[in-house]
């Protein structure tokens, strides 16, 4: 317990302590003009840019709306890959008919680079909102699946007999003990579908959108803006990390037993 | 004498001619063959054998969870078709379902037999006082110690008031101290409620301190060698507590069931040459 906690404070100060170091680098850097500033903007050049266009917007959207707008997109498809995704993989763990058929397709379509089969969906649901959410649904849909039908595979047996022979039918075996005791697991998948959903966003809207806060990365790099470039890559990474928390916040409240069987 | 000895013990449940084979790639695993066995109302059966023997296949298919290759498992009258809230199973890891706490694990029979809350509440309690588990009802399985745990577990059990209880090696993971205080406990329960109990146990000291019958099984293929009665249960609770085991009927009994058990260690050992074997004799 000591040990540890000594531990957890070091590194409470190592993660801090990293990131001004490399913010002092990449001060010194642009400040002796180590670097051309059009490919390595200055810190402060940065900053400037958050506030310009937090006020003024790029290209006729806000920050915040451009945020939004991804955000929406995201949210979307990753509640609708949960709820078609969540009892899915369920029965497919439970029933192996069921698995037979889902489990291919899934296998199938998993490992494809999504912006491959993008083209694809653009064609069918048009260049707007429809073709992204369809995208990120697949990207959400197959981690969340996948967790759950081998939750239930590796459910412990004996939790199941004991609900039997204490008197619960097939239902309640089902709601009380194979639902609850997979959600641990159902967690893990939806963290990595909602880090898998961030990244396929972000190409998706590089790749076709006029608005979103890839489109405008990509957009600003058209015309050498490098200060909203940085700004762009560094509010991605944030608000991943935050999207993260939240689901870790949300699993600590629903499994606070998880790791601790 | 004892109150399981009335004039004709009533049966509770009836294997007959039980074998049981587990599938494999050859063809199958004989873990029982030709297991016949009645156990009377009131009964304290333990079940010993070294490990592999398929005692724990036995308890599986009188638990109903688990259908006998042949031969046919009663209780009662009728055939054992799956498992249900008459039968009280105990297993040796307890599971108790870390979702819930103490008090919801322990209810979880009676709830999902919808039974009204309130006397879900009542007779909760009533069990949980009688584990010793006052003032953990809120606690997370996760949070108790392995004896607690145990109890819970037997308190789960016990609330669906069960025809017959199965307990399959319940002390097997627990220390010598807690061990011992679980038999004490589940000595005083079974004197008190009269329920039939079927233990399994690969330890001889238990098998004597609990059982009114003791069975003595085979290594595979599992087959009942030996039945002795025993009546030490009795004495320990009685006045001469734990100093029962230094009785010479005591260490007699011990040292013949021993006898059995190691000469098919010697047999096997004989015909397998397995070093691991020797290490499982103690």
């Amino acid at each position: 317990m000591i040990i540890a906690n000594i531990r957890g404070k070091s590194e409470k100060l190592l993660t801090p302590l990293t990131i001004v170091i490399i913010l002092t680098i990449w001060f010194i850097a642009t400040t002796l003009k180590l670097v051309d500033p059009k490919l390595v903007p200055a810190p402060q050049s940065v900053w400037a840019a958050l506030l310009d266009i937090m006020r003024n917007g790029y290209k006729s959207h806000t920050l915040p709306q451009h945020l939004a707008a991804s955000m929406q997109r995201l949210v979307a498809a990753f509640l609708e890959a949960v709820v078609v995704a969540v009892p899915l993989g369920l029965a497919s763990g439970y029933n192996s008919k069921i698995r037979a058929i889902f489990e291919p397709l899934i296998e199938f379509y998993r490992p494809l680079p999504p912006l491959a089969y993008y083209t694809v969906l653009i064609l069918w649901l048009g260049i707007e909102n429809e073709s992204k959410i369809a995208l990120l649904f697949l990207a959400c849909f197959a981690p969340v699946y996948i967790s759950c039908a081998s939750a239930v595979m590796k459910i412990k047996e004996d939790y199941i007999n004991n609900a039997y022979a204490l008197g619960a039918n097939k239902w309640q075996v089902f709601f009380h003990v194979i639902f609850p005791a997979c959600l641990p697991d159902m967690f893990t998948g939806l963290r990595t579908a909602l880090g898998v959903g961030y990244t396929t966003l972000v190409s998706a809207e590089m790749v076709a959108s006029s608005s979103g806060i890839g489109w405008m990365v990509l957009d600003a790099s058209r015309y050498l803006r490098s200060d909203i470039v940085f700004l762009g890559i560094v509010i991605m990474g944030i608000t991943g990390i935050l999207l993260d928390k939240v689901i870790q916040i949300i699993e600590q409240n629903i499994v606070p037993w998880k790791g601790k069987e | 004498m004892y109150q399981i000895l009335n004039d004709k013990p009533e049966k509770v449940a009836t294997l007959s001619g039980i074998d049981f084979i587990y599938p494999d790639a050859k063809g199958g695993v004989a873990a029982l063959q030709g297991v016949n066995l009645d156990i009377n109302e009131g009964e304290f059966v333990c079940v010993l054998g070294p490990s592999g023997c398929g005692k724990s296949t036995l308890l599986k298919i009188i638990a109903g969870f688990l259908k006998p290759s042949c031969g046919e498992a009663r209780m009662g009258n009728e055939i054992i078709k799956g498992p249900d809230w008459h039968r009280g199973v105990m297993f040796q890891d307890p599971t108790l379902y870390p979702w819930l706490n103490v008090q919801d694990n322990i209810a979880f029979g009676l709830k999902m037999r919808k039974f009204p809350q309130s006397q879900i509440k009542r007779i909760t309690d009533q069990y949980i006082e009688l584990v010793g588990l006052k003032g953990f009802e809120k606690s997370k399985p996760y949070e108790l110690s392995g004896g607690m745990k145990q109890r819970a577990s037997l308190a789960r059990t016990l609330v669906n008031k069960p025809t017959m209880l199965l307990m399959d090696e319940p002390f097997g993971a627990l220390d010598a101290l807690t061990r011992q205080n679980m038999q004490d406990l589940v000595r005083e329960i079974w004197m008190k409620t009269g329920n039939t109990v079927l233990l399994i146990t690969h330890d001889v000291d238990e098998a004597l301190a609990l059982a009114t019958r003791i069975i003595v099984m085979s290594r595979s293929p599992g087959r009942i060698l030996k039945e002795f009665a025993a009546e030490f249960t009795y004495r320990i609770s009685g006045s001469e507590h734990e100093m029962v085991r230094y009785k010479p009927e005591y260490m007699e009994l011990r040292e013949e069931i021993l006898k059995i058990i190691s000469s098919q260690n010697e047999r096997l050992k004989l015909s397998q040459h397995n070093p691991k074997i020797l290490l499982e004799r103690k």
